[in-house]
């Protein structure tokens, strides 16, 4: 006998699911349950704004809320991906502005937007609430202008580290006065000054805001006035954070942290004058997250914050931080679960900087429930990389960069394989790794073999033949994105693997060994895959097939190939061997 | 199934590559008519043909010798692969280095590192390791078999024992590793080739880094501060490109970098040309075309003004430049008096 729930009932069901791969799942258990699922589908996440169209999602989806879409590939945030790629939001926003009415959010990620854009979200979406741009480009000031005059329920506006254009801080001023629904603001990026009696006026009327990331050209004196106006703050990211000596400042701003009883999360930060340090003391307790990766403060200051943490959970430093402050953290910060250190100097190692593999050991050590990590450092060994996978088997993000390209162990002078080995094989639930130094095939044999729950991986100046993305491709069984600089990977592996890449978001391969031939057998053979190929010097001839691409981007689409892209990169022709 | 990698032990890695490589150095002697790469044929490749790795590669007509695993750049001069060449021999192919750019210009690479076509012979023994799996072992006998490359007889040997690589090799890696970390730390940062988009750091908090380490005092023994980025836009160029000002210590330095960047669009898309000899056409070409004032450098400073580049010294050019425009010479001929009058009040 069969029975079915009404329609009705399995809507209700299905509104518990929030997650969007357990939705997926819903939606392939049957024909009617896809019907029901689409039709109450109310939050979208593509990946990759080109795997599909606007189109498509609007027909399968007609009752979407929230939609998240990302356009360039991550290498996009080192100068690895043109300008002029692509990943314009354009005719995305368009389309939805027709088709969605009661849109509440958009957030984009590497995208390119408009000011055209940004005014049409402000004027087609009765109820817009959230608008998070993250590392987007192409607009500027006055498109801000307009979603601050135009939104009147916003709650969130989130700019991180997106680059925009003549910023003048008058945007502020038109968020009316009747604008009260503030939750969220994340000015962090801009680098002009905002006005800044228009920012008190609206962080006075805004009771709901929790968070709030200034920008660096708000000054530290200013700072006390908005944390009074704004003691339920959650989350507070500060301007400079220098004022020249001055106790009035220092005693204002001390008094109105003692009042933030809320606060948890503190970033910013930027040209730290450590006297002022002590100022924010009283929450330290308190503080889960901590950003301090724009502070050029120094080991006894560091260290003293660090202590006076114990429920840090996150935290972000500079090379700093040295290994004596990691080894501090180790002790204090028994809750740590994410540890990203960032170089203070990119190129060579400060000689006045003592940050070692063993700062990275120690806090494998001490803290037993860390998970993600992000180190750069100038040297490593298998034997600590071995001891960090064996303290820490429950990490699922591991990421390391050794500054130098292709630095062995500086122990033994042999490659990181076995290290790195070490933290695939013990880390059952990594999903996420990068990875530095000198590597042969072999750290790829064992990637292939171990790392069965890896979602991403970023390999550069590693391997020595195809065999070693043979075996990420055919070991990795539900890797998703892969992306690839100066290795010498091609033609073989890449052709033996085909079917891979299409259960796969996308893959990058940079000044790699692929040649021209192989991406047309590539594109030939998976129709369902954009094979495009970027020739920004101009150099690469189309019809010599043993050419080599600078650069190959690899994805899977439902939507063909794109027809927005620069005169320099070329979809491979399913149908010939001709560029289009 | 045999572990890859023993972590129990103390170097535990290091006895056992020990044992393994001499085992793997005897079968490699006694099995010279080994020289299919065919390893990957157990997957896509349908049809089966005796002289190509990649058989679709071959269908279309394109050059064999490019696209196989054991050569380096196309055009390079490596031997003709046959199939019953002594394995030993073969080993002797030119070893090209692949990749032009290198994180250090100090670095002759075609002597310490391995070349890519030395591996592949190797690369054979290793995949032997994954093919240990039951199932992908049989296939690939199979395979092999019927190419008629590999003497059946040898498989097992060479699948069982290859469980590591050969020491040699590691040592290679290991000299080139050691010698790069040596030039390294007798080089001041400003003299090395910087590649691009490395190390890893997103570029906006490569601009803060680079703007917080002009406000902090300088330590002595410090090196210089790290990248500060500027768009760079040519009129008549589809897309704009990023530049590392601080990569540089004179406007001669930026100036032919520039040169090389925008060549392609001055003189238009290439030929079948060989890529060096281009680049060397365009270069003098578009270095003649500036110097003929065809195009100028200007920039933009912190008051939005657009200047000619070149008026002022270097450093107060780095402090004051947000962005760079290669103009026609035409349009920028107002610039020049402004300049000058601007740095004079400046004085």
């Amino acid at each position: 006998m069969v029975y079915s729930l009404p329609e009705e009932v399995l809507e209700h069901v299905f509104s518990f699911i929030t997650s969007d791969k357990d939705r997926n799942v819903v939606s392939v258990v049957c024909k009617s349950w896809y019907e029901i699922e689409r039709k109450c589908r109310r939050k979208v996440f593509i990946g990759n704004c080109y795997s599909v169209s606007p189109g498509i999602m609007i027909r399968r989806f007609p009752e979407v809320r929230s939609v998240e879409l990302k356009g360039k590939p991550h290498f996009a945030d080192f100068n690895l991906v043109p300008e002029g790629w692509g990943g314009y939001a354009c005719s995305w926003i368009d389309k939805m502005s027709r088709a969605y009415p009661w849109l509440e959010e958009i957030r984009l990620k590497w995208m390119v937007v408009t000011d055209e854009s940004l005014e049409l979200i402000s004027t087609s979406f009765k109820n817009y609430k959230v608008l998070v741009l993250a590392s987007c480009e192409g607009f500027s000031t006055d498109g801000l202008s307009a979603i601050a005059a135009n939104c009147r329920n916003l709650r969130e506006l989130d700019l991180q580290e997106s680059e925009v254009m003549d910023s003048s801080g008058h945007w502020l001023s038109h968020f009316p006065d009747t604008f009260t629904s503030l939750e969220s603001l994340n000015i962090s990026c801009l680098g002009s000054e905002v006005s800044f009696s228009a920012l008190e006026r609206l962080v006075a009327r805004s009771p709901n805001l929790k968070t709030l990331r200034l920008n660096r050209a708000v000054p530290l004196g200013k700072l006390s006035t908005l944390l009074q106006q704004a003691p339920q703050l959650v989350e507070l990211g500060t301007g400079a954070y220098l004022s020249g000596v001055r106790s009035d400042v220092y005693s204002a701003l001390s008094k109105a942290f003692l009042g933030c009883k809320e606060l948890k999360g503190l970033s910013g930060f930027w040209d730290v004058d450590p006297s002022y340090l002590p100022a924010f003391y009283s929450v330290c307790s308190r503080l889960t997250t901590l950003n301090l990766s724009y502070a050029t403060i120094r080991s006894p200051d560091i260290t003293k914050v660090i202590s006076l943490c114990p429920n840090l959970q996150r935290l972000l430093v500079l090379d700093h931080i040295e290994d004596s402050g990691l080894n501090a953290l180790a002790l204090s910060c028994k809750n740590l679960q994410e540890l990203r250190v960032f170089p203070s100097y990119l190129y060579v190692a400060d000689a006045n900087v003592t940050l070692t593999e063993q700062g990275l050991v120690s806090v494998s050590q001490g803290c037993s429930k860390l998970q993600s990590v992000l180190y750069f450092c100038h040297q490593m060994s298998n034997s600590a990389l071995i001891t960090i996978a064996k303290n820490r088997p429950n990490l699922t993000c591991f990421r390391l960069c050794i500054i130098e390209p292709r630095t062995p162990d500086y122990l033994t002078h042999e490659p990181l394989d076995i290290g790195f080995g070490a933290i695939v094989k013990h880390c059952k639930n990594l999903n996420r790794l990068s990875l530095s130094g000198l590597l042969t095939d072999r750290v790829f044999e064992y990637i292939g073999t171990h790392a069965k729950k890896l979602d991403m991986l970023s390999i550069a100046f590693a391997g020595d033949s195809d065999l070693g993305l043979h075996h990420v491709l055919s070991g990795c069984e539900i890797l998703k994105k892969l992306e690839i600089r100066d290795c010498p990977f091609g033609d073989t592996a890449l052709l033996a693997n085909v079917a891979k890449l299409a259960t796969m978001r996308s893959l990058w391969m940079s000044s790699c060994a692929v040649s021209i031939g192989a991406c047309k057998i590539l594109s030939r053979k998976m129709p369902m895959l954009n094979v495009e190929v970027t020739d920004e010097n101009g150099t690469l001839d189309p019809k010599l097939d043993s050419c080599l691409v600078e650069k190959l981007y690899v994805y899977r689409t439902v939507a063909g190939p794109r027809s927005d892209m620069p005169g320099y990169i070329w979809t491979m022709d399913r149908d010939s061997a001709n560029k289009i | 199934m045999t572990p890859l990698l023993d972590v129990e032990g103390d170097g535990p890695g290091n006895v056992s590559l020990m044992t393994s490589a001499s085992t793997m150095e005897s079968v490699f002697q006694s099995n010279p008519g080994l020289t299919e790469r065919n390893y990957l044929g157990l997957s896509d490749c349908s049809s089966v043909d005796s002289s190509a790795g990649i058989l679709e590669v071959k269908r279309s007509n394109l050059n064999l010798k490019a696209t196989e695993l054991r050569l380096g750049l196309p055009g390079s001069q490596s031997p003709g692969r046959d199939p019953d060449v002594d394995l030993a021999s073969s080993v002797c192919l030119d070893e090209k280095p692949l990749f032009p750019l290198l994180p250090s210009q100090n670095i002759v690479v075609s002597g310490s590192k391995r070349g890519f076509s030395d591996t592949v012979d190797e690369g054979n023994w290793m995949f032997g390791s994954v093919a240990s799996k039951s199932l992908v072992q049989g296939k690939f006998i199979t395979d092999a078999s019927a190419n008629g490359k590999i003497s059946s007889g040898t498989q097992p040997t060479m699948i069982r024992d290859a469980t590591s690589k050969v020491v040699p090799q590691e040592q290679t890696h290991a000299t080139y590793g050691a010698s790069l970390n040596k030039v390294n730390t007798s080089n001041p940062p400003a003299a090395k080739a910087q590649v691009v988009g490395w190390p890893p750091v997103r570029s906006f908090r490569k601009n803060i880094l680079a703007t917080n380490s002009k406000n902090n005092d300088e330590v002595d023994g410090k090196p210089g501060p790290s990248a500060l980025f500027v768009k760079v836009s040519m009129d008549g160029a589809p897309y704009l490109r990023k530049v590392d000002l601080r990569s540089y210590t004179t406007y001669q330095q930026l100036s032919s970098a520039l040169e090389k960047m925008f060549s392609c669009f001055t003189i238009g898309q290439c030929g079948s040309q060989g890529a060096s000899g281009r680049e060397n056409l365009s270069e003098s070409k578009l270095r003649d075309l500036l110097h003929g004032s065809e195009y100028v450098l200007t920039y933009e400073d912190k008051d939005g003004d657009w200047m000619l580049v070149g008026d002022v010294p270097w450093d107060l050019f780095i402090d004051s430049c947000k962005r760079l425009k290669i103009m026609k010479g035409s349009d920028a001929i107002g610039l020049a008096p402004r300049a000058m009058e601007k740095s004079k009040n400046r004085n």
